[in-house]
Order: C-alpha cells, then sequence, then structure tokens
C-alpha cells in the first residue's frame, strides 16, 4: 500500500486529454420523431394510403373549383346517365302541336285505312321522326272497335302479352292516332295498340311496333341551356352534344362528380373535425381525472361510463333531432356536436390510464426531486409521452365517424337535401340501383377507399409512434 | 363472484336511469311536440288530447310519471299508432331484431374465431394473405353498401336462374334470414378474425405449446386444448360490445332488406316525435346491452380462472 503512494508522481495526477474517447455514437441520434417518420415510410401500405387521402384532400379542395359544376343543378335530359353515355342529341324544330289523324264522315281520302283489318301488316305507322321530343303514331281503323287503348312497354310484350304501361284511352273508332310526349328516354320503346269494344272491353288482340327513340333537341331550348350560342353554325338534323357528365348523373340529372367531391366536403368535414374535437374534450377531461385522481376521479369515471352506455346510434339521431336544423342549413353542424357529445369518453379512459401510468413512472418522481413544476411536468414528461397514442386514436376515429355520417345519411337522418354527402348519395343510389348501378357504386367505393385509407395509415402510425402497441406481423 | 353480479346489477339500473333521463331531456328539448303535425285541430280538442296524454303537466311531474310507470314495466301508449301500447310493439318487433342480432352475432364469433385461427395457423402463406386481404375489404366497407350489394347480385342470381333461390327482402323463413345476417355479422366477423389472429400468434410461440409439443402431445389436441382456449379470451371481452354495435347497427339492414324490426319504429318515432315510442324503445335497447355486457363480463370470468371478479 505505501509503495504504491510513494510510487506515484505529479504525472499521475494530470488531467487526461479532452479528446480521447471512451465511447463513440456511430450513427446519428434519432429523436422519437424522426424514428416514426422513418418507421412509416418505410411500410409500403401507409405510404400507398397517405397517398390516397393525399388525393383526397386534392379532390375535396380543389376538385371544386376545377370542376366547378352546381351540385343541385339538375340536367333534365340526361337523368341517371351512366359515365360514358352517348351525349347526342339531333337538333329538331321546335315543337308543333299535332291535330292527329282522325277519318271523319267528310275526310274520305283518310278513310282509305278503314279498310285494313288487324291482320294487315303495316298496321301502325310512326308518324314524323320518333325522338324524345314526341312519338306519334298512327293505326289503321279496327272494324268493329269502338276505341283503343295504346300501351308502352321497354321491352318487346312477347308471348305473355306483358303490354307495359297504359298510356291513353282513345274512346272513338275514328281517332286512329296518338302523341306520346311522357318522360321519353333514348332508347327503344315497345308499342302496343289493343281495340275496345263499345262498353270499353278491351279485346285480347293487339298490334305492337317497335319504335327507337333518338334524343332530341329544339334550337331555342339548345339555347337556353347554353348547349349552342345564339350565333351557332347550326342546322336542322345536326347533331349536338349535350353537357359532359364525366362520371354520369343521379336520377335527377344532377352531375355525379360535383356531387361526389361537394360530398366529401361534408363527410371529410366532419370525419376530420369531430374526431380533433372529441379527442381534445376526451384529453382534457381524462387528463383532469388522471391527475387530480381521488374521488374526482372517480366520479368523473363514472359519469364517462353512463355516456359509453347510452346506446349510440340511437342518441346520435335523437341529439341530432334534439338540436334541430333551421330552413336552409345542411344539418352537418348538429350531427357535428352529436357525435362530439357522444364520442369522447373512449379518449377520456385512454388518456387517463395513460397518465396514471406515466404518474409512477421512476422519471416523473425524478424529475420532482429535481424541483419541477407541475406544467413542466405535463408540457415535458406527459404530453410528448401521450401524444402518439393520441395521434393514433385520432386517425381511427375518423373512419369510424365517415362510416357514422354515412350511416346517418344514409336512413336520412344526416344532411339534408340537397346537400350532397356520401351516405345520402348512397341512400338515393339504393333507389335506381336495379337499372342504374353507378349511382350506388361511386360514392360507396368513396368511402370504403377513405376508410380504408385511414384505416391503413391508423395501422402504419400505430406501428410507427407506439412500441408497446406495435402489432406482430 | 355474488357480491361483484350484485353491484354490477346495481350500477346497471343506475346506468337504465340514466338513460332514460337524457333521452327524456333531448326528447322534451326538441321543438313542437307528438300533437304538432295534427292538422285542423282545434284548440279545445287539443287541451283534451294534452289532458289525455298528460301534456299539460309540468314537465318534471311527467318525468315523475312517467319514470313511476316505467318502473312498472309499462312504457305508455304510443301517439302515432292507435292505440297500441309500446310494451306490444317491442314484444312484437324486438323478436324480430333480437333474431337477425343473435343470427349475426354467432355467425361473426364462430368466422371469426374459424378465420383467425386459420390465419394465424398459415402466418404468411396465401389463405393468411387471402384472408387478410378480406378482412380490411370488410371492415372498410359500410355495411349498408354490402347490403345494397348483396341485394344486386342476389336479384342478378334470381333472374339469371329463373326462379328465387334466396328472397331478395322481407321476412319469415329462415332463407329470408340468412343473407341479412351474414351481411349484418360481415363487419364485426372481420374484426373479431384480426383479434383472434393477433391473440392466437401471441399463444402460438408461448412456453407452455413448447412444453406440450415436446412431451408429445397431438398437434390437434394443442390446438384445441391449449392454443384456441387461451387465444379465445380477448375475443369473449369484445362480444359483449360487438352485440351492442350489431343490434343498434341492425336498422340499416333492417331498412334495405324490409325486416319488420324494432330499429324502423325507432327511426319513425323520432320523425313524429312520438315521445312513448322514443322513451320505450331506447330505454329497452339501453337496458337490453348494459344487462348484455354484465352477462358477457360474468362469462368472462368463468371462463378464464384467472380473472377474478371483484
Amino acid at each position: 500500500m505505501t509503495n504504491i503512494v510513494e510510487n506515484l508522481t505529479p504525472l499521475d495526477f494530470k488531467r487526461v486529454s479532452k479528446k480521447k474517447k471512451t465511447t463513440s455514437i456511430s450513427r446519428p441520434s434519432l429523436s422519437y420523431w424522426e424514428d416514426a417518420w422513418i418507421r412509416l415510410m418505410s411500410n409500403k401500405r401507409s405510404l400507398v394510403s397517405l397517398s390516397i387521402i393525399i388525393f383526397l384532400i386534392f379532390f375535396t379542395l380543389l376538385g371544386p373549383i376545377i370542376w366547378n359544376v352546381d351540385p343541385s343543378g339538375q340536367d333534365l335530359d340526361q337523368l341517371s346517365s351512366p359515365p360514358g353515355a352517348d351525349r347526342g342529341a339531333i337538333l329538331v324544330e321546335a315543337y308543333m302541336p299535332w291535330d292527329g289523324l282522325s277519318i271523319t264522315k267528310n275526310n274520305s281520302s283518310e278513310g282509305l285505312k278503314d279498310f285494313y283489318d288487324l291482320g294487315a301488316t303495316e298496321y301502325i305507322n310512326v308518324e314524323g321522326f320518333p325522338s324524345t321530343q314526341y312519338v306519334r303514331l298512327s293505326w289503321n281503323k279496327i272494324i268493329g272497335a269502338s276505341g283503343y287503348r295504346i300501351y308502352r312497354n321497354k321491352f318487346d310484350p312477347g308471348s305473355d302479352n306483358s303490354l307495359g304501361l297504359p298510356m291513353a284511352d282513345i274512346l272513338t273508332a275514328e281517332e286512329i292516332s296518338f302523341e306520346d310526349r311522357l318522360n321519353l328516354e333514348p332508347g327503344e320503346y315497345w308499342y302496343s295498340i289493343a281495340a275496345l269494344d263499345s262498353l270499353g272491353r278491351e279485346s285480347n288482340q293487339y298490334k305492337k311496333i317497335a319504335v327507337r327513340v333518338s334524343r332530341a333537341i329544339s334550337i331555342p331550348e339548345a339555347i337556353e341551356k347554353g348547349i349552342i350560342t345564339q350565333t351557332s353554325q347550326v342546322a336542322i338534323g345536326d347533331t349536338i352534344y349535350l353537357k359532359f357528365h364525366p362520371l354520369g348523373t343521379d336520377y335527377l340529372g344532377r352531375d355525379m362528380l360535383s356531387r361526389l367531391m361537394h360530398g366529401a366536403r361534408v363527410s371529410l368535414f366532419i370525419g376530420v373535425l369531430a374526431p380533433i374535437f372529441f379527442v381534445i374534450l376526451g384529453v382534457f377531461y381524462g387528463s383532469i381525472a388522471g391527475f387530480i385522481g381521488g374521488k374526482v376521479d372517480q366520479f368523473l369515471m363514472r359519469f364517462a361510463d353512463f355516456v359509453v352506455a347510452l346506446p349510440f346510434l340511437l342518441f346520435m339521431i335523437l341529439f341530432k333531432i334534439a338540436f334541430g336544423i333551421g330552413p336552409g342549413e345542411s344539418g352537418v353542424i348538429p350531427m357535428l356536436l352529436a357525435l362530439v357529445l357522444l364520442s369522447w369518453p373512449a379518449t377520456a379512459r385512454l388518456v387517463r390510464g395513460q397518465i396514471l401510468q406515466i404518474r409512477g413512472e421512476g422519471y416523473i418522481l425524478a424529475s420532482q426531486l429535481l424541483g419541477a413544476k407541475t406544467y413542466f411536468l405535463i408540457l415535458r414528461h406527459m404530453i410528448p409521452n401521450t401524444i402518439g397514442v393520441i395521434l393514433v386514436t385520432l386517425t381511427f376515429a375518423i373512419p369510424s365517424v365517415i362510416f357514422v355520417e354515412a350511416f346517418l345519411s344514409f336512413i336520412g337522418m344526416g344532411v339534408v337535401p340537397p346537400t350532397p354527402s356520401w351516405g345520402s348519395m348512397c341512400n338515393e343510389g339504393l333507389q335506381t340501383m336495379l337499372n342504374h348501378p353507378h349511382e350506388i357504386i361511386f360514392p360507396a367505393s368513396l368511402i370504403s377507399i377513405t376508410v380504408l385509407a385511414f384505416n391503413l395509415l391508423g395501422d402504419g402510425l400505430r406501428d410507427a409512434l407506439d412500441a408497446k402497441m406495435r402489432s406482430k406481423e | 363472484m355474488l357480491k361483484y353480479t350484485i353491484k354490477r346489477i346495481i350500477q346497471g339500473i343506475v346506468t337504465v336511469w340514466f338513460i332514460a333521463t337524457v333521452t327524456f331531456i333531448a326528447m322534451h328539448s326538441v321543438p313542437g311536440d307528438p300533437l304538432t303535425g295534427e292538422r285542423g285541430m282545434s284548440e279545445e280538442i287539443r287541451q283534451n288530447l294534452e289532458q289525455k296524454y298528460g301534456l299539460d303537466k309540468p314537465i318534471l311531474e311527467q318525468y315523475i310519471i312517467y319514470m313511476g310507470n316505467m318502473i312498472k314495466g309499462d312504457f305508455g301508449i304510443s301517439f302515432t299508432q292507435q292505440n297500441r301500447s309500446v310494451n306490444d310493439i317491442i314484444r312484437e318487433h324486438f323478436p324480430v331484431s333480437a333474431t337477425l342480432g343473435i343470427l349475426s352475432i354467432v355467425f361473426a364469433a364462430l368466422g371469426g374465431v374459424l378465420w383467425g385461427a386459420l390465419t394465424a395457423i398459415y402466418r404468411n402463406r396465401l389463405p393468411d394473405v387471402v384472408v387478410m386481404f378480406l378482412v380490411i375489404f370488410g371492415i372498410s366497407v359500410p355495411s349498408f353498401v354490402i347490403a345494397a350489394m348483396s341485394q344486386l347480385i342476389l336479384v342478378n342470381i334470381n333472374t339469371s336462374f329463373g326462379f328465387s333461390i334466396l328472397p331478395v327482402a322481407g321476412w319469415g323463413t329462415i332463407s329470408h334470414m340468412l343473407v341479412p345476417s351474414l351481411v349484418l355479422g360481415l363487419g364485426t366477423m372481420a374484426f373479431l378474425t384480426r383479434l383472434m389472429r393477433s391473440s392466437m400468434l401471441e399463444v402460438v410461440n408461448a412456453d407452455y405449446i413448447r412444453t406440450a409439443y415436446s412431451k408429445g402431445l397431438p398437434a390437434q389436441r394443442i390446438f384445441l386444448k391449449h392454443q384456441l382456449r387461451n387465444a379465445i379470451l380477448p375475443v369473449i371481452t369484445v362480444i359483449g360490445p360487438a352485440i351492442a354495435s350489431i343490434t343498434t347497427g341492425g336498422f340499416v339492414v333492417e331498412l334495405v332488406f324490409a325486416i319488420p324490426g324494432l330499429g324502423r319504429f325507432f327511426v319513425q318515432a323520432v320523425q313524429q316525435l312520438d315521445y312513448t315510442v322514443i322513451m320505450g324503445t331506447t330505454v329497452f335497447y339501453g337496458a337490453f346491452l348494459v344487462f348484455m355486457v354484465i352477462i358477457v363480463d360474468l362469462i368472462y370470468g368463468l371462463v378464464d380462472p384467472r380473472v377474478r371478479l371483484e
């Protein structure tokens, strides 16, 4: 022992050079957020969903500026037209009333037709050009008939005599013409004419004719609708093109693309704002409960339990009605309020749990021992340690809120018409689904894609932000 | 155990009271009353009707009277459907909703457990990839879209065969119930599949599974007795809330498939502000859900000996 002490020289007490490193960090250190970002970006699924969400934001914000079409404006010439439908319309003369044909006693030249019977081949004639403006039919008088009944069908009546919609009864045998102007759409129609006897009974014999109806528009109409201008060089018989609807129109002739864009504004507005509000509310509530603890905590959490126990959808409807909708409002704000009032407890519970957990951690005690004040604890420790979980909750809340909005609008308890939302568009599309499936397919797939994107992003964020919740893939 | 059960039941009763009170307040804060919609009603008739239904009394008194009747199990008479008591409406239409709900829960639970176990066993292989893709689809597509689409497909199948294989809408026979309950259960099934898969993956590599293999147990027995039984526990906990979401989510499916369930009455009642029907259906649903959750929790305690109910 003494030897060592004696052997020490002043040199041994010289300071070691500062430059001498014992350990070194070979890679740059990453903050929590940098690490999370790298993880998120290396996840293919979240990248895809992120780009879908960015696209949706552009679709919602810039879409209506680029495609500036009124979502409630009706194009009555194109009702329920699917995307890519023929837009051609033939220019015709303005509509002129038609007197029709009849056999009168002093009009013997028309009376020639009198001698044909039901067996004749050229029984029904189409007078003029059959178009959506009008279809004019004339036929030969049936001997013994004292009237006619005209039917219209979209299909060939065939052998089972499905004549379709009765259009008119003509109660004199002399009148042998009929003009149809009822909701004509371009396409093929089958007209049938059956004879009526003097008591108005229908004979079981009928004659049918297939008429190919073209879309027609008169020049004044076309000018009024802004398809052509006063100075356009057009002539009767020219084909002009009606307004372009990239995704077709709905059953009221409203532009689908424009409605989808404006509907996205409603759906995403609620979908993003409601979760932000109720997550903030939940964070406050939960952190107050977690921080104060004791009786207050118990009381607050019991109340949260009550709110959880309310049947969610029933109360969404009830609250939405209770907040009331004034005339001319879209009903978005009551829905938002109802969502916030009913959805906060889940976040509150989560945050309270997190706060309680963090409060017991050693580093909080250490920080307190070093003299940290409450606000410092909150800012430095509590918030950074819970923000990841909160962010993940927020991302998962967005798709579920979009679901709820769509659901309510679907059962007719959501936004008020004519405000479009994806859910109400689905509801309207359901009515015409069998004949015009595009009206439900577009909004339905947009809802699904949006929900899918937010769900996948939520998965990715959870994996990136929260080591404890990381899924075991 | 008994003490815990009693405590939970008391809590449940308080919760039902809370639900009833909130409904009462929300309902009466809607402008107008059930008589507003009646046309051409003279002042005398209105007063008489108000007297008959007790609407002329102060709101607090109405509340106390209603609560008193509710405790006796009397939900009152509907305002809009003549002489029909709310109890009758519930008795007639709730069984329909419940049948639909139970069928879809059974379907969702069986499917979820089965698919979840399957995907975990075939992890990262073809069955897993395919099923997980379908699961994402099931979670992302709203039930009303699936309902509408399945109806569209059914119509096409029926017309192509020339006769009705499965009815497109309506209620009555087993064949009516099949498609709606499948559609209603699909979302929950997807959710349960996901849950089951992750809990199964946790179990697959556990020590006791390795022990079981090393002592030479057949794989089948390990799967049934050790893996499935342990992995199924988290699934049971979410069945309670799942019942809640299925029974209330049912009314979209009821709407699309024209099923005479209770949900439709609720929507109608809210539109017409039929006080008694709103109160009756909400309180009934609320009580049903609260006690379902309690029952599921109690079952959980029986299934998992590690959980002690206190």
